[in-house]
């Protein structure tokens, strides 16, 4: 027992590739607590960054410049009264957020942070994520019919309808992303190696490829592959219900949309169940288009001067964290009200620089980089998606039908016969 | 890595697969019956899983899933619930039913035993399928043998949609 612990250390597969039950279960404890803190993370800057982007301050009160908010939400949520409404079919009511939560949480066994950072890796990761994720919407679905109410049926009618539509789109995106794995083009569109001619589907196979043809999908066959990215990122916004694609829950039509009976410990569920099913989608973008765990420039910038530099970047963006969040702290206001939130603020920033210097020790170093890379991606799109709902209007829903099918599904049925004329000649 | 308890999931999905069939048939709510179904399907996919097909299980959800969701709509829009609920469940056919259900039991049973006894089909072992190619071995079979048949299928499948769009569509 002991000792297939501690062999594991030096593998270089997945735990489920080398059926290690420890490390397995390990890696899904992980993942389930980084999503959370994810989740919270992500709750307090969406707030904040749509705050600034409207010229407000956004909360300021709980804790240092409003830290400790979504922990006061949590406790909020969870002391609220649970209600059912009358007549709602109990059993599918019950049911139906725990559908979108296990369907958005359930898609993490494939993601790949790392080439041995994944709970395990699947001949057909891709495909699972897709068909996992799109189960979610059956929880959205069955949420509003079962609360036997007019608002959040006509939003669960709307979600049901956006899936539809768009899941084609999206799926042809990735399409062309998986052919790129096995053609390899010639001209100016060759990238210099020959390949098996046999593809894949696994998601750490694809960032390999990507590796193997030192090239990023998004880059490969210029322009194609960045239209087949537009594509997705586009279908992917909509497939996670967010805004400017948020008809479901369209606040100004329907109230709350297809969540509206809902309240309570359910309701967060639904919440936590939306920003992890956007973080698996943003993962999916940046393994099939961005390198997924790989660093910048690897093939280009190799050496181990390069290595060791990159290698440093996780502790050091740590460390410039924790000194931002110390500034900070100087800067609070001085008076004796402010003397608590100073200190949070200080010891927040500790912690922060604490962690980074946890990140420059050298095994742990090279261990964790791989993980660092694919989350500075992944929150890159978690970023676009707050910039998203700050800028943009939302869709009316013919609108809504009329970019799904007249334009994102012939651009990407173009996109991949493009993809594939240039790939075979 | 090696299948682990692979007696146990069996019986326990494939108790799932008929649970939920007899679900989709005896509820009176044609939402509770499209939930079931859903079960029944997904327990389906982690069968095909244990058979060392994990792309005719990925593309099983995926499918699924997607059909089930228009399931929804059809039931929500076409059915009339309060209606469906007085109404009776089931047609007085059950003699005939039973006699075609027995028969076909029959028949699984003389297989079985016929199997083991004279031609061995079930002591024969089974050729180890490769699990991690999986997708690629589907593909060149597709593709490969039979490029013919799939191109007639894809061809079937356009007209299904174009005729669905005409139907749909007054003026086009």
């Amino acid at each position: 027992m002991l000792t297939s612990i501690t062999s594991y250390l030096h593998s270089n597969e997945t735990p489920g590739a080398a059926g290690n039950m420890f490390w397995a279960l390990l890696y899904i404890l992980a993942i389930f607590l980084g999503l959370s803190i994810a989740v919270i993370a992500m709750n307090w800057l969406e707030r904040k960054v749509l705050a600034h982007m409207q010229v407000r301050l956004g909360p300021m009160r709980v804790g240092p410049h409003g830290l400790l908010q979504p922990i006061a939400d949590a406790l909020k949520l969870l002391i609220k009264e649970d209600i059912m409404p009358a007549h709602a079919d109990r059993l599918v009511f019950w049911m139906a957020p725990l559908i979108t939560v296990l369907a958005a949480f359930t898609t993490f066994i494939v993601v790949p942070f790392g080439p041995t950072h994944a709970v395990t890796d699947m001949n057909i990761g891709i495909l699972f994520m897709l068909g996992v994720s799109s189960l979610g919407v059956l929880g959205i679905v069955t949420a509003g019919w079962a609360s036997n109410s007019h608002y959040p049926l006509i939003g669960s009618l709307r979600s049901s309808a956006q899936m539809v539509s768009y899941e084609v789109a999206m799926g042809l995106a990735v399409v062309s992303a998986v052919l790129m794995t096995s053609l390899h083009g010639t001209g100016v569109y060759g990238t210099g190696t020959t390949g098996s001619g046999t593809g894949t589907l696994s998601m750490i196979g694809i960032v390999k490829a990507q590796y193997d043809q030192q090239i990023w999908f998004a880059f490969k066959f210029f322009p194609l592959g960045l239209i087949a990215m537009f594509v997705f990122s586009v279908a992917m916004v909509a497939e996670t219900n967010r805004a400017p694609f948020d008809l479901p829950e369209a606040e100004s039509e329907l109230t709350a949309g297809f969540h509206t009976e809902y309240s309570g410990f359910r309701w967060s569920l639904f919440f936590l169940a939306e920003y992890s099913a956007m973080i698996a989608v943003s993962s999916i973008a940046v393994t099939l288009w961005f390198g997924g765990w790989l660093r910048p420039f690897p093939n280009a910038l190799t050496g181990a001067t390069w290595d060791l530099l990159f290698s440093l970047f996780p502790g050091f963006s740590f460390l410039g964290l924790g000194a931002l969040a110390l500034l900070s702290a100087m800067r609070m206001p001085r008076h004796r009200m402010f003397k608590i939130q100073t200190i949070g603020l200080a010891g927040f920033g500790a912690l922060l620089a604490l962690i980074g210097l946890g990140l420059l020790v050298p095994p742990l170093r090279d261990r964790v980089q791989d993980i660092y890379w694919f989350v500075a991606k992944v929150a890159v799109f978690m970023y676009l998606y707050i910039w998203y709902r700050g800028t943009f209007p939302r869709y009316r829903f013919d609108q809504l039908m009329m970019v799904g099918w007249k334009i994102l599904l012939p651009t990407a049925l173009a996109a991949l016969i493009a993809t594939a004329v240039v790939g075979v000649f | 890595m090696q299948p682990v308890a692979t007696t146990f999931f069996f019986y326990f999905l494939s108790a799932l697969a008929l649970l939920g069939a007899v679900f989709v048939i005896t509820r009176r709510n044609a939402v509770h019956s499209a939930l079931a179904l859903i079960v029944t399907l997904l327990a389906l996919a982690g069968i095909y899983l244990m058979l060392y097909a994990p792309f005719v299980a990925g593309v099983q959800i995926i499918l699924y899933a997607g059909g089930i969701m228009v399931l929804f709509l059809f039931v929500i829009m076409l059915v009339n619930l309060e209606r469906a609920e007085k109404e009776k469940q089931f047609n007085q056919q059950w003699l005939i039913a039973l006699v075609a259900a027995g028969g076909l039991g029959l028949l699984f049973v003389r297989v079985f035993t016929e199997s083991k006894t004279v031609s061995g089909l079930l002591q024969k072992p089974l050729a180890q399928l490769a699990e991690s190619t999986n997708t690629q071995q589907v593909g060149i079979a597709l593709y490969g043998n039979y490029m013919l048949a799939f191109e007639i299928a894809s061809l079937l499948l356009l007209v299904a949609i174009v005729g669905a769009v005409v139907m749909a569509k007054k003026r086009i």
